[in-house]
């Protein structure tokens, strides 16, 4: 096998293979290594950890030759720079973070490591996980490796976990970690055209992960296959005791179930999806989804979701509130960026001044306006009650559908030089992705097909809370149906060989 | 209390915010020791020093606490409260916030009882109680150029207890503390210690004309002494005063008090633009308190200290004043507790004992009662050989001034002194004897009608045997022979 | 919505991020921007409805009392901007 071949394996084919002996742990690092390499004009990765991922690899083979192979034994993933990892420079695309190294390890990369896997390295991202582009970052944009078929402009990967999404899309990772606020593992998985899973609220531990906004954040996996992410899901999902939102319930063997049998299953369509403005592509793709699924023998119901509008500028009061005051301890005191000056104040105005971008000074500005006396009921608490409608929508549907399907995103991936001076229109990327995460429920972005432009879209499937093995399940039948290449953004010359 | 001024009568008028440190081990968030006097930044979890990605899991004994405290202020236990972000930049917080409580806090309303010191008592109504999080500290005279942080005390639980304001006098307001700490002390809750800063009041000061609205208050944060309390109160009632006599307005403010010129002066620093931006912390939940459980909390309250001094007075038949004396302090009590052994003894006389001898001898050497050198048991040994005739009273005083310098025990040094009573009539009578023989005149004297003679004789006698004779025998014999 | 360059300065230094005079403008067109875009919550009826504080219906879980974490000085310490010895220092603090 060549090592192009090697980078464009599945996880499942290559723990075959590894157990096979067809190839080791460390030859499939060394693949992807050099695939990192040559495609640095993605800038996918902000820190690259070559030494990490041969010695975890060689410890992988050693452990293999003693029979002791863990879940995931030796399969190379990419991390987002938002999990601190032990002794690896953890920079959460901030500039407030460019030298800080922790002194721990998060615990859903922790549980990563633990079933074997390599680090190959940490992923770029929006800054602080505030975008929906990659454009955010301190370190520069990432490069997807799609393009449109009349249009060479080099395209946005989504974010906010676009390094992650761009990694697994342009086979420099088989698999990756990212988090999800608002739609930051799907609405990139969607442009990236790859499998984007946000898991139940609560399921993955947020311990170790730098917070955005804590009543949100979730840490979800990038794959190639519904199947390759729900092996990685398995690995990462479980209770945690040092995160008090994190839920003790068994985590089950969601690959195991896996056979896209959607037979009987009620799929909920809501009315509110299908906005005037939603591009026809779009609209025409989410209605063959729904006919795959028909076809594969689910029950298509028509549902209704009615404060869906609403979901996107609760969001935005709820996010940024939370962030405002997650952000405070990036201060110059204890790690991070210090700009110097004589006196405290100044220094914690121009330390913060410098050390975050527009966006997050946005964002973060925006929270302390919405929290300051006087606006707090008018804003927080209006969309904190706006919140509970949307989730008890969900709940409501969740009475009479077994999962929802949508559209994962509006639109498909723009180009880097897009305009993106109104925050608002960069804002709406998530207003599909958005709802479900206000509900804490469990989605995934599974890559349907192409635009117009020869872009991927995908479809999104939510579920009630802790049910991932149904929306796993509902995944698959549509990848199945859809038949989509993941790697198709790669030259035909550099395809896998069938 | 009125107070007077130059244009009439002014009236005080006083809340307390107590910050009562938790007794635990751990902090209230992380796995971090509360040890008091650790190297700098040695009882630090990474939680404590903020780094990203970190997570607070609340310590369930500070919970346990704060119930227990609310339960001995009579006051109403929130089975939901919520713990909320105070957002505000200071380098001893490293979060950029405080995890404290604000809308609902664990404790509600309830009332305790303060003694004053004519006897009379007091309610105080607590208007709540919430959890929150220590600051680190911050050193400001170690460089000229910096300030230095030890985050050991960040993230340690503290308790805010909030008073109404119901006191009117610098009095009530250390009667108040007195009897708070007394409470948490009983409790063990808090260990009171307020050199340490375990114990620390944020003082609101106002004054108004007797009868008229409250006027406008002052804050004198952090006074860490019942005596500070006191002068913090009496300087802000009188800077007031003189405010509102020379027609000017008292403005709302932060203050601190100087304790080395007794005054207070304003912290204008700390009060520019403060918006605390208060809500909800979305990585902690609701916590929701079992019924049951805080029932049986309820239900396992120790003896608090006035339950404790009417149970002394109506068992024991003590003064109200030898009560209060005896509960004020729980190692007090339970010194006197012990040393009746369940009543055993004599509690009028274990009482006395306890309040002038044991304590003019401990207030000498500024030795707290719970290192005592004489133990109950020892002095319990001491009252019983006073009880069974071995020793006399008199002796019994020098006996205890030798066990305090030394530790031994009262049989032992009374064995060693030859201390013992003397009970035998013959030796009395010798000694007496003695006395008559070198003082015929004021025989004379005392037969010619003079009968205070009768304590000079008593006196004499006493000093010749030691002050070993026994007293009754001592004075029959001795009346006897007077006669003639 | 409306909001003046000196409730941005006021914000601003309430979060303690430095927006250069010539920035105050453009950060308040933006913030306005989004208040206006999210003041359309005020159209939802949300009356008798509790303010949703958590995405998981649990209550908060309690952790035994034992100290388990400190003695990490050098790790607490590692990434500190400037320290002086045992302490994190800062520029002075202005009482």
């Amino acid at each position: 096998m060549t090592a192009t071949d090697l980078t464009r394996l599945g996880i499942a084919e290559a723990l075959d293979g590894l157990a096979r002996g067809a190839f080791s742990a460390r030859e499939l690092a060394t693949a992807h290594l050099e695939a990192m390499a040559a495609a640095r004009n993605l800038n996918a990765y902000i820190t690259e950890t070559p030494e990490q991922a041969l010695a975890m690899a060689d410890a992988s083979d050693a452990r293999r030759a003693k029979g002791e192979a863990l879940p995931l034994d030796g399969i190379p993933v990419a991390v987002k720079d938002l999990f601190c990892t032990k002794g690896v420079l953890t920079t959460a695309g901030s500039r407030i973070l460019e030298n800080f190294v922790p002194p721990y390890e998060s615990t859903v990369t922790a549980k990563l490591w633990a079933a074997g896997a390599v680090m190959l390295g940490k992923t770029n991202m929006d800054e602080f996980a505030m975008g929906s582009s990659n454009l955010t970052s301190y370190y520069g944009p990432v490069v997807s490796p799609w393009r449109a078929k009349d249009d060479p402009r080099p395209r946005v990967p989504g974010g906010s976990s676009g390094g992650s999404a761009a990694a697994v899309a342009a086979a420099i990772a088989m698999g990756s970690l990212g988090t999800d606020t608002g739609g930051s593992i799907r609405q990139p998985a969607s442009f990236s055209g790859i499998v984007g899973l946000k898991p139940t609220y609560g399921r993955c531990s947020r311990w170790g992960a730098v917070a955005f906004a804590s009543s949100l954040d979730q840490a979800g996996p990038f794959a190639r296959s519904v199947r390759d992410a729900a092996m990685l899901l398995r690995a990462i999902a479980g209770f945690d005791p040092q995160d008090s939102t994190s839920v003790d319930c068994p985590v089950p063997d969601y690959a195991a179930g896996l056979d896209g049998d959607v037979r009987g299953l009620r799929i909920g369509v809501p009315a509110e999806y299908r906005p005037a403005e939603l591009p026809e592509d779009i609209a025409a793709l989410w209605d063959q989804g729904i006919a795959w699924l028909r076809d594969a023998g689910a029950e298509i119901v028509d549902i209704s979701l009615p404060h869906t509008t609403c979901a996107l500028p609760a969001y935005y009061i709820i996010a940024p509130a939370e962030a405002s005051s997650n952000l405070a301890r990036y201060d110059g005191v204890r790690y991070g960026l210090r700009v110097p000056a004589d006196e405290l104040t100044e220094m914690y105005e121009a330390t913060r001044g410098a050390g975050f971008g527009a966006e997050v000074r946005r964002r973060v500005l925006i929270g302390t306006y919405v929290l300051s006396a006087g606006y707090y009921d008018a804003y927080y608490n209006k969309a904190r009650r706006v919140r509970a409608l949307i989730a008890r929508d969900f709940a409501q549907a969740f009475q009479r559908v077994d999962a929802i399907l949508t559209p994962t995103a509006p639109s498909d991936a723009f180009p880097l030089d897009a305009p993106t001076d109104d925050p608002i229109r960069m804002y709406l990327n998530d207003v599909f992705t958005v709802p479900a995460s206000m509900a804490g429920l469990p989605g995934i972005s599974v890559p349907a097909g192409l635009s117009r432009a020869g872009l991927p879209l995908g479809l999104q499937v939510l579920g009630r809370p802790f049910d991932e093995p149904t929306v796993l399940q509902v995944a698959q039948a549509l990848e199945r149906a859809a038949g989509f290449d993941p790697l198709g953004a790669l030259a035909p010359a550099l395809a896998p060989a069938k | 209390m009125l107070i007077r001024g130059e244009t009439g009568d002014w009236e005080m008028v006083l809340g307390l915010e107590v910050h009562a440190q938790v007794t635990s081990q751990a902090k209230l968030f992380s796995g971090a020791s509360t040890a008091f006097g650790g190297e700098p930044n040695t009882q630090v979890s990474l939680i404590d020093a903020a780094m990203p990605g970190m997570l607070p899991v609340i310590n369930e004994m500070c919970v346990r606490q704060a119930v227990l405290t609310g339960l001995g202020l009579n006051a109403r236990i929130n089975l939901t409260s919520v713990f909320d972000r105070k957002n505000y930049f200071y380098p001893d917080l490293p979060q950029g916030y405080q995890i404290s409580q604000y809308t609902q806090p664990i404790v509600g309303a309830g009332v305790i009882t303060i003694d004053l010191p004519d006897g009379s008592t007091k309610p105080v109504r607590i208007a709540r109680l919430h959890l929150e999080q220590d600051a680190g500290k911050s050193l400001h005279d170690q460089d000229p150029h910096r300030t230095f942080i030890d985050l050991n005390r960040a993230g340690v639980a503290l308790m805010e207890i909030v008073s109404e304001p119901d006191m009117r006098s610098p009095d009530e307001a250390a009667a108040y503390v007195t009897k708070l700490r007394a409470i948490l002390r009983y409790l063990g809750t808090c260990d009171g210690n307020m050199e340490q800063g375990n114990l620390r009041a944020d003082v609101n000061v106002s004054v108004r004309r007797p009868g008229e609205p409250f006027g406008t208050r002052c804050e004198i944060k952090n006074v860490n002494s019942i005596r500070f309390i006191r002068q913090a109160i009496e300087y802000e009632a009188r800077r007031q005063i003189e405010i509102l006599e020379d027609g000017g307005t008292v403005e709302q403010e932060t203050r601190l008090f100087d304790a080395r010129k007794g005054e207070t002066r304003s912290m204008r620093s700390k009060e520019e633009a403060h918006d605390y931006r208060y809500f909800p912390d979305p990585d902690l939940l609701p916590l929701v308190l079992d019924p049951d459980w805080v029932e049986e909390l309820r239900r396992s309250l120790p003896e608090l200290p006035d339950a404790k001094r009417e149970r002394f007075m109506r068992d024991f038949g003590l003064s109200a004043y030898d009560a209060s004396v005896l509960v004020a302090e729980k190692e007090t009590a339970a010194y006197y507790e012990s040393l009746i052994d369940g009543g055993r003894r004599d509690p009028k006389l274990a009482a006395n004992w306890v309040i002038s001898e044991l304590y003019g001898r401990l207030n000498r050497t500024g030795t707290p009662i719970e290192q005592s050198p004489v133990g109950a048991g020892a002095l319990g040994e001491l009252l019983d050989l006073i009880a069974d005739g071995t020793i006399t009273a008199r002796t019994a005083k020098d006996v205890f001034d030798t066990m305090i310098e030394t530790g031994r025990s009262a049989a032992a040094i009374v064995e060693e002194k030859g201390l013992k009573q003397i009970t035998d009539t013959a030796a009395i009578e010798a000694a007496i004897a003695a006395v008559l023989d070198a003082n015929p005149d004021k025989i004379a004297d005392y037969r010619a009608g003079n009968e205070k003679l009768m304590g000079w004789f008593v006196g004499q006698v006493m000093r010749a045997t030691g002050g070993k004779a026994n007293p009754k025998l001592l004075n029959e014999t001795l009346r006897e022979k007077l006669k003639g | 919505m409306s909001l003046d360059k000196d409730m941005v300065r006021r914000i601003a230094h309430l979060a303690r991020i430095r927006v250069a005079d010539d920035e105050l403008e453009p950060v308040a067109r933006d913030l306005e921007r989004i208040l206006g875009f999210v003041e359309q919550l005020n159209a939802v009826d949300t009356e008798g409805v509790e303010p949703m504080t958590s995405a998981v219906a649990m209550t908060l879980r309690q952790r035994p009392d034992v100290v388990t974490d400190g003695d990490r000085r050098e790790e607490v310490l590692a990434n500190a901007p400037d320290r002086a010895g045992a302490f994190f220092a800062v520029p002075t603090v202005v009482e």
